[in-house]
């Protein structure tokens, strides 16, 4: 698997996601402006960008938890309409992690990781349980199945949330700062598995801050502000060479010390 | 460490210090109660006054209690043996047993259908209460309540099976055009429950006798049996009324929305013995002249109404304490609403709501009790007439009252006590 995952590493050019000419409105509040954006199959982004710039109001849009009102979105070919069926079949296909795990409380580890696929894709139990074992045992976690999120750390919590996304078996991974609830020591085990997803030639979608990891694992760095895409470019140039003033700022405050 | 500086910060330790046992004056039963009982002047007084007070009380019951007549035919014969010494009257409970427990008029040689009834009804909510018990016997807690109908109020068999057979048709038809719209199902559970009622009727009308149990009207149900029969059976409809009408409540569609806000905002603002009054009285004038739609089932609708309004704000203040972000995992997982309801946001807030729901359960069953002033008799309504009014045993109301206290306080003491156990065994986030 590792092997035939290696030579995915490169980008298809095939299109995972492409977002046209897309507007948000929260009431009269012009959140995400005429955002235009195509994600090729095997890619990796980074978003970054300012406090409430709309990053994560971004990638919900795109797994339909937030409407917009203006443009298209497609993932996999499927354009997003308010018809339940056809957001609940994208759904399926788009894993999604949160900042704070959302993990179910009342289930144990490996109940979480089984339920979705039990009950979306119809998956034996049995079945289904194996599967969540393969991915638990990936995200280094299988001896915590039994137990309940309550009684894991917050690193474990969100490495399980990968878990239980990557159980569905999307085609693409959608990140809302997955590492900013977490402790320093915590943030490392979290990234690693997020490498690890990255180098098998998961289509991600990474909203972040971890500056380190965008430079290892993205081909491409989104920069937005104020609701718009003002930059975007592959990382080296991106941090090295930034052409808009409003970058400039944001990687010098961030960056600099 | 000695050759640490006076003024230096730096600091090592080498050895960890060894756990020790705490001094003795802070265990045992006398540090307790000094702790508890005799701290300070005030705290002592109180201590003695409590005393005092637990004291007289136990010194007056004691005798009442120990000096107990149990076998005498009335309150006058009592009267004779206790020759003016304290002692309670206790011979009423004996000699009323069944009337208290059955009511008057329930046929005295078909007690035992309302015991099997009973009994039964233990081992249709166990597996609804203790989830560790096998799945299989949830299969008779959904024929209980064909089965507890045939058993309390008698008459063919027949007729429970009509009534289960249209839940089993109507069933069918749903799960056949269910994945067309969850709205075309309901309309085909209601037309295939229907037809087969209504086929069904023709059956148990040309076979009464098809193993009948002697027929008993409704009217004839009394004593605590009828308490316990408004109790379960409110129980248990008013909590998944309850469940839809705060969903409801929180629905996108604003006709459904508007319906249970008013439902439930109308219900909580009148007081129960009113509906119950409603129920007695007016709800016939509506009915077509000639129905017999019966007055317990009557009462039933309202008192599950009543409990449901109010179940239904205790899970809206559950669901409100979710997170948004449980209802957004289930969401990006592709679960659909009924699948995240059902699996994810319920259990949930049902959990945070048991206090709640207990709550108006006991509550619930208390009020059962309100049925006597519309001239039902349950048990309060035996007391307070039959067995009051008799010449044998007018006056003893310490014994009755304090008999009617003790059964509706074991089966609430219980109901708590439960409630507390379940929570405990939910509890999944410091274990
Ligand atoms: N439900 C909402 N209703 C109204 N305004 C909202 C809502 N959610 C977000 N906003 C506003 O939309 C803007 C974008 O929010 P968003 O959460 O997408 O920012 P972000 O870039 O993810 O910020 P952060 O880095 O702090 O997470 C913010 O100004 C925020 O106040
Ligand atoms: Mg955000």
């Amino acid at each position: 698997m590792a092997e035939a995952a290696q030579t995915q590493m490169e980008i298809s050019n095939e299109v995972a996601i492409q977002i046209e000419n897309m507007n948000k409105w929260y009431g009269t509040f012009h959140v995400l402006r005429d955002i235009d954006l195509t994600v090729y199959r095997g890619e990796r982004i980074v978003i970054a960008g300012p406090s409430g710039s709309g990053k994560s109001t971004l990638i919900r849009c795109i797994n339909a938890l937030e409407e917009h009102q203006k443009g298209s979105i497609s993932v996999d070919g499927t354009r997003l309409s308010s018809d339940v069926k056809n957001i609940d079949r994208i759904r399926s296909e788009v894993g999604m992690v949160f900042q704070h795990f959302n993990l179910f409380p009342h289930l144990t580890i490996l109940e979480n990781c089984t339920l979705a696929p039990i009950w979306v894709r119809k998956t034996p139990k049995k079945e289904a349980e194996e599967i969540a074992m393969h991915f638990l045992t990936k995200v280094k976690i299988p001896d915590q199945a039994k137990k309940y999120p309550g009684q894991l750390s917050g690193g474990q919590q969100q490495r399980v949330a990968i878990a239980r996304s990557l159980c569905m078996r999307p085609r693409i991974m959608l990140f809302d700062e997955p590492t900013s609830a977490l402790d320093p020591e915590m943030i490392k085990e979290v990234l690693d598995t997020m490498v690890e997803l990255a180098e098998e030639g998961m289509t991600m979608l990474c909203v972040t801050h971890e500056m380190g990891f965008a430079r290892q694992v993205a081909n491409r760095v989104i920069f937005m502000d104020a609701g718009q895409i003002v930059e975007q470019n592959e990382p080296e140039e991106f941090f090295n060479n930034p052409q808009n003033e409003r970058t400039k700022l944001f990687l010098s405050q961030i960056l600099g010390h | 460490m000695s050759d640490m500086h006076a003024h230096s910060v730096a600091f090592v330790r080498e050895t960890m210090l060894p756990e020790q046992e705490p001094p003795a004056s802070e265990v045992g039963v006398v540090h307790w109660m000094r702790e508890n009982l005799f701290r300070g002047w005030a705290n002592t007084l109180m201590t003695v006054i409590a005393i005092f007070v637990i004291y007289k009380i136990v010194a007056g019951a004691f005798p009442w209690f120990v000096n107990g007549i149990w076998s005498t035919n009335s309150l006058a014969e009592c009267r004779e043996i206790l020759q003016g010494t304290t002692g309670g009257c206790f011979s009423v409970l004996t000699e009323r047993w069944n009337q208290l427990l059955f009511g008057f008029k329930y046929p005295q040689d078909q007690y035992w259908r309302l015991i099997l009834a009973f009994v039964l009804l233990g081992l249709a909510a166990a597996p609804v209460l203790f989830n560790k018990l096998p799945k299989q016997m949830l299969f008779f807690t959904g024929l209980y309540p064909f089965i507890g109908f045939w058993l309390i109020w008698g008459g063919t068999l027949l007729a429970p099976l009509v009534a289960l057979a249209g839940f089993l048709v109507g069933f069918a038809a749903f799960k056949k055009v269910e994945h067309q719209s969850f709205a075309m199902g309901a309309l085909a559970f209601l037309v295939a429950a229907l037809v087969t009622w209504f086929l069904g009727g023709f059956a148990i009308r040309s076979a009464p006798g098809f193993l009948a149990l002697e027929a008993v009207p409704s009217r004839d149900m009394g004593g605590f049996m009828l308490n316990m029969i408004l109790g379960v059976v409110c129980v248990s409809l008013s909590l998944p009324f309850g469940i839809l009408l705060a969903l409801g409540r929180q629905s996108d569609m604003p006709i459904i929305k508007w319906i249970c806000v008013v439902f439930i905002e109308f219900i909580r603002g009148v007081p129960l013995i009113t509906l119950l009054f409603v129920a007695n009285v007016v709800l016939a004038y509506f009915l077509p002249p000639g129905t017999t739609f019966d007055l317990i089932i009557r009462v039933i609708i309202m008192i599950t109404a009543f409990a449901s309004a109010y179940i239904a704000e205790v899970i809206r203040g559950g669901l409100a304490a979710l997170p948004r972000g449980q209802y957004e995992a289930a969401d990006s997982l592709g679960l659909d609403y009924a699948q995240a309801t059902r699996l994810i946001i319920m259990p949930q807030a049902l959990k945070i709501s048991i206090p709640g729901i207990v709550n108006v359960a006991v509550g619930l069953f208390k009020d059962t009790t309100l049925v006597s002033v519309i001239s039902m008799f349950d048990l309060v309504g035996m007391i307070r007439g039959p067995i009051l009014a008799s010449t044998e045993w007018n006056g003893v109301y310490w014994e009755l009252w304090g008999f009617a206290v003790f059964l509706f306080f074991i089966v609430c003491y219980s109901i708590s006590q439960y409630s507390q156990w379940l929570e405990r065994q939910l509890q999944t986030d410091h274990r």
